[in-house]
């Protein structure tokens, strides 16, 4: 792991306050990573976060970005290679979005073809056609794209890192979590070290490869991964601040191809009833009932051969709607799971063929194993410290 | 009337004359203001004091009366243009420096801090994003001042100064011949609105032409 920035003792105190804003806060940031601040308002971590561009200067401390110290170089230069993104995003309103994305490589000195290009390609990769947005104003744009842009302006010259205070703080629900995503594709392609504000513990829970759980002055509660958070909080206060829901945010990190699937008992629509009766068995759960092309129908039981006789199998029984894909997260697998008729989660590709089953045991099982991992990756890295 | 109608169509070439010397003074005047008035907007509008110091010295020029003014600028400057174009700066001054300077604090702070988180330095800040969003509310004050001045210019020709106010004050000499006086001091005024109608035109031009699409 190499470390990308390195905070020394970093503090500032701003004239005529009596406390400081941020009290020797020594912090090291793994280059490629998402680190996410996050911390109650006042706390300092915006102020951090602009420590680490100078647009508040140290009042002692050092600054190291790989291993040169950037504490004292010109202000400007240093900013020119570290992509900024604010809550307000700060678009330039008289200049159009082309000029707007171009900023930083004419500060550069790009010439003309290497920014045109340069534009393009992220206006591209943010998904806004080149030829109908280049020469567009920002007030033409909806919040979500003016949201883009900024982020499409702090990467135009490619800075290794990214400064973003609460980038999507401002936008609606929807929109957040459809940014927030994309945001997460195109950063697990250009793995940029990224700094990252929020006072939200669910984004921080999403976004952050590691997070930092600031207190007042900037103090440091806790900094780990998101699981470790989670599962094992440092102090009162960092429980706290996760708030109640731990084991269900928890759920939200793993995906259903993370866990182990059981199998079910199945049996093809067409199948006779004394097949079905063989599949059944001895328990008194429900089997699938398949089509032709191994999509689930319906789960049946013996009370439902009982009760209705003579209609085809995919016309009895409980529909199976509980249906996801390998890549939903538990949380809303135990979601489809709640609001189904019958409490198992179908697994199914992306054609729609089943390939196996999760219910409530299972994930059960799978939280258990993930808390036994996490303790123990502790106990090793506490038995490596001491 | 008809007389009037007649004293212009024989008088045109001079009232054109002295329309033409009218504008340049007032656009030179006004443009010399534009100039001092957003070098000082630019000076002071971050810091309190400075800024209300200079807003007052500037509004207090505004208070002086005209005449009076003139009559001073002869003995350092003597007659004709040099007094006329420094009375009507100072004139000028306070719309223009009052408007730059509303107008640089009306920029969004987290526009500024964008411009200065990508590392553009504080000249280039505000040359690329600070004056060019400050500069509709700045012709604002730039389209008061000259519409205060033009009427002022008038009152230049009782120190020979260029311009319309010699046909008044040619006819406030001869109030003896109403006729002679009314139509000299008609075909003056006649001519200051029209000036100010066309100074008008021109500002909504140039505020077309100067201002990005993107903040009209």
């Amino acid at each position: 792991m190499t470390i990308k920035i390195r905070l020394e003792n970093l503090t500032k105190r701003f004239p005529g306050e009596r406390e400081p804003a941020v009290d020797s806060l020594s912090m090291e940031i793994p280059e490629g990573e998402i680190v996410i601040l996050v911390g109650p308002s006042g706390c300092g971590k915006t102020t951090t976060m602009k420590l680490i561009n100078r647009l508040i200067e140290p009042t002692s401390g050092r600054i190291f970005l790989e291993d040169e110290d950037v504490t004292k170089v010109d202000p400007d230069g240093l900013r020119r290679r570290i992509g900024y993104v604010i809550q307000q995003i700060g678009l330039f309103p008289h200049m159009t979005i082309y000029e707007n994305i171009a900023t930083v490589p004419k500060l550069l000195g790009w010439n003309r073809a290497q920014i045109s290009a340069r534009v393009d390609e992220l206006l591209t990769t943010i998904g806004m056609d080149p030829a109908t947005y280049r020469s567009r104003y920002p007030k033409e744009l909806s919040g979500g794209q003016r949201q883009r842009v900024g982020v499409a302006r702090a990467m135009s010259a490619d800075p290794d890192v990214m400064l973003m205070d609460e980038p999507f703080g401002a936008i609606d629900p929807i929109t957040r979590d459809r940014l927030q995503n994309e945001f997460l594709r195109i950063q697990s392609e250009i793995k940029k070290t990224i700094v990252f504000v929020t006072h939200d513990i669910d984004e921080a829970i999403k976004m952050g490869d590691r997070i930092a759980i600031l207190r007042d002055h900037s103090h440091i509660a806790q900094y780990d991964t998101p699981e470790a958070i989670l599962v094992d909080p440092a102090d009162d206060f960092v429980a706290e601040f996760i708030g109640r829901g731990a084991g269900l945010k928890r759920l939200n990190l793993s995906r259903v191809n993370d866990i182990e699937m059981s199998e079910c008992a199945t049996v093809q629509a067409g199948a006779d009833r004394d097949e079905v009766r063989r599949a059944l068995g001895e328990t008194d759960r429900c089997v699938l009932v398949l089509d032709e092309q191994r999509r689930p129908r319906r789960w049946v039981n013996a009370d439902h051969l009982e009760l209705v006789g003579g209609r085809s199998l995919t016309e009895i029984g409980l529909p199976a709607d509980a249906v996801v894909r390998p890549y939903s997260t538990l949380s809303d697998t135990l979601n489809e799971m709640l609001v189904a008729d019958y409490a198992t989660a179908i697994v199914v590709g992306d054609d729609g063929v089943y390939q196996g089953v999760i219910d409530i045991d299972t994930i059960n099982e799978a939280v258990r194993g993930m808390r036994a991992a996490e303790r123990s990756r502790l106990a090793d890295r506490l038995g490596e410290g001491g | 009337m008809s007389e009037f109608i007649s004293y212009l169509e024989s008088h045109w070439d001079d009232l054109l004359e002295l329309g033409i010397a009218h504008a340049l003074v007032v656009a030179v005047s006004v443009a010399i203001a534009t100039v001092i008035g957003v070098a000082l907007g630019i000076a002071t509008y971050r810091t309190e004091r400075p800024r209300e110091l200079v807003l007052a010295i500037t509004g207090f020029f505004l208070t002086i009366p005209s005449l009076a003014l003139f009559g001073l600028l002869i003995s350092p400057l003597g007659l004709g243009w040099p007094p006329v174009a420094v009375a009507l700066v100072m004139y000028a001054l306070l719309p223009i420096v009052r408007n730059t300077v509303v107008g640089l604090r009306e920029v969004d702070p987290a526009i500024v801090e964008s411009a200065q988180g990508m590392g553009m330095g504080r000249a280039r800040r505000l040359l690329r994003i600070e004056l060019p969003l400050a500069w509709p509310v700045i012709m604002t004050g730039m389209r008061v001042s000259t519409v205060i001045v033009v009427g002022i210019a008038a009152i230049g020709a009782y120190v020979n100064g260029p311009g319309l106010g010699e046909d008044i004050f040619r006819g406030l000499r001869r109030i003896g011949n109403p006729e002679t006086a009314l139509n000299l001091v008609l075909g003056g005024l006649l001519g200051i609105v029209v000036l100010a109608i066309l100074f008008d035109l021109v500002y909504v031009l140039l505020s077309r032409l100067t201002t990005s699409r993107g903040i009209r």
